[in-house]
């Protein structure tokens, strides 16, 4: 029972995790239907800067300066970068994007170094919040699943109530009309971008002390997070809420339980005694194949259904 | 208040503007009209900046040729396209909401002058835009763009595909705009209520206007109703 509730709980943090970073991606794709290969670089970044930040003033500035940052570099890489490049068409886009996960990794290498950064927990969030049947869960969780939801809740809040969120809602589907009522549509765009990315940047600043802050933290996510937003459906919150969860609890639910396979491969008549290649695929728990289910389930959600649980539109 | 000079205009290769001279003067109805595809919308995309123009637009005498079309909105130019493009998701009173400024300065129409106009959009004023009927379409858009507090509207084909008695309240809604001293540029295929409320109009054909004066002019000028609006 507490291996359930510990990993369900852990599974809904990494889920609101990701869904940080999936909300900012689904909003930038479906407004102007950019899929950002660098999204999860800006994560990344939002990381490092809290790094650097917290050195000098300590966490809390770091919590609201770091993202705000990333915000800024978001949009002005939309102004002076993607802008630009917008009129050779999506591919280019697409381009651009993939090369600048590239730059943005070399850059953080060039500055921070190869091996990780001892960005940490802070002190004052260190400590066990609770312990029950021998197993600690630490305040900084807690804290991580507070701030995550409070974003959540205050990201849907903006998008449906305020002014700025239903131009942005408008202009998912009437640029053109939103502009010529008198609102300048490509500068919703770049600050939408630079939001996108600052949302990337708080995941960034409060999962970057746990998952820890390295070169190749963007590469190990970011894929992930296109699984999200395909599942999810792409241009869909909801969609990418829904899928983020599932991931984030399946992921930590394959690895507590790491149930053994074999009884898949029986099925098929496959012996235990089997010696050579199969002799390792029959041994395979959940635990084993964690780090492949996302993708599994991307090919399989690919394969029948290809507008994810909540898309409008096919990938 | 508008003064457009040798407007030409082109999608891709084709040269659909091709010159066209038009003038609306403070507090005037004028009327663009012409058949299918002569190019009526376009010229109106051009003044807008939908289409990239060239040629001369002056707007309270100043150039908007190449300026984008936020800015021109915000100059005091409002504009209702013709495939009406509501916001559908949208709530009636966000669609309103959608067509103020935001500016600090008192505008001429209120959210409450719209619903007095249109009791049909006061009860309907939280359901999404795109469950609307089409004329129900019509006015919001009519009046999300008077939200703006534009000095000059720009309609284009309002009573497209609309039943004749709100083809009537239309006619209504524009004299009543035109009664709080704006200026109205109709565009328009049918001469129904063009011939009612405007000051002027311009006959439009090929890319060029090729007639120019009074309701009047029009009516008695039978060769230029046959060649260019009759079908
Ligand atoms: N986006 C576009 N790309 C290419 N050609 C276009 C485009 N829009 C319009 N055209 C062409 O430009 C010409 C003028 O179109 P426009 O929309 O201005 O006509 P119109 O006078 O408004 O008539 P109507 O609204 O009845 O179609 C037409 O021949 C049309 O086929
Ligand atoms: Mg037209």
């Amino acid at each position: 029972m507490e291996v359930f509730l510990f990993s369900m709980f852990n599974g809904v943090l990494y889920g609101m995790l990701l869904f940080m970073l999936a909300s900012g991606l689904t909003l930038i794709f479906s407004l102007m239907g950019v899929l950002n290969f660098a999204h999860a670089s800006f994560f990344m970044l939002g990381a490092y800067f809290a790094y650097q930040i917290s050195k000098y003033v300590g966490f809390w500035p770091a919590l609201v300066f770091a993202p705000l940052l990333v915000g800024v570099v978001g949009a002005a890489v939309e102004r002076y970068g993607l802008r630009p490049v917008h009129r050779f068409g999506h591919v280019a886009e697409l381009l651009f994007t993939f090369g600048l996960a590239f730059v943005m990794e070399e850059v953080i290498q060039m500055i921070w170094g190869k091996v990780p950064v001892p960005y940490d927990v802070p002190a004052a969030l260190n400590f066990a919040a609770f312990t029950w049947r021998g197993l600690d869960y630490s305040a900084y969780r807690l804290f991580m699943l507070v701030v995550s939801v409070g974003i959540f809740v205050a990201l849907f809040l903006f998008i449906a109530k305020t002014r700025v969120g239903l131009m942005i809602q408008a202009a998912l589907s009437h640029p053109q009309m939103v502009q010529s009522l008198g609102h300048d549509v490509p500068t919703i765009f770049m600050w939408t971008f630079g939001f996108g990315c600052a949302l990337a940047g708080i995941a960034g600043v409060i999962g970057g002390n746990v998952l820890g802050t390295e070169p190749a933290m963007a590469i190990t996510l970011g894929p992930i997070v296109f699984v999200v937003i395909v599942i999810g459906g792409l241009g869909s919150l909801w969609g990418a809420l829904i899928a983020a969860l599932f991931i984030g609890i399946m992921d930590n639910m394959a690895i507590s339980y790491d149930i053994a396979l074999f009884p898949i491969f029986a099925m098929f008549g496959v012996e235990r005694e089997a010696e050579g290649i199969m002799r390792d695929l029959v041994d395979l728990t959940t635990g084993g194949i964690a780090p492949v289910l996302p993708y599994l389930l991307l090919v399989l959600m690919l394969i029948f259904r290809p507008r994810g649980l909540f898309g409008t539109r096919d990938v | 208040m508008l003064e457009v000079r040798d407007l030409h205009a082109y999608y891709g290769k084709s040269h659909i503007l091709q010159g066209v001279d038009l003038d609306v003067k403070p507090g005037e109805i004028v009327s663009l009209l012409g058949r299918n595809g002569v190019g009526r919308s376009t010229t109106i995309k051009a003044i807008m900046g939908e289409v990239e123009p060239q040629g001369s637009i002056r707007f309270k005498d100043q150039e908007i040729a190449g300026m984008k079309s936020h800015a021109i909105a915000r100059l005091g130019l409002g504009y209702v396209p013709e495939n009406r493009d509501i916001f559908p998701t949208l709530t009636v009173r966000q669609n309103l909401l959608l067509g103020q400024k935001g500016t600090r300065n008192a505008a001429r129409w209120s959210m409450e002058d719209m619903f007095k106009l249109f009791p049909n959009l006061r009860e309907r004023a939280d359901t999404p835009g795109g469950v609307l009927s089409g004329g129900e379409q019509q006015m919001l858009t009519m009046c999300r763009t008077l939200m703006g507090d534009p000095d000059l509207v720009m309609v284009d084909e309002p009573t497209e595909g609309l039943a004749p008695q709100l083809v009537e309240k239309v006619a209504e809604l524009l004299n009543e705009i035109a009664g709080r001293g704006l200026s109205i540029l109709l565009v328009e295929q049918k001469l129904t209520i063009a011939l009612k409320i405007s000051a002027r109009v311009y006959v439009m054909g090929h890319g060029e206007i090729v007639f120019e004066g009074t309701p009047d002019d029009l009516k008695n000028n039978e060769s230029v109703r046959q060649e260019w609006l009759e079908v």
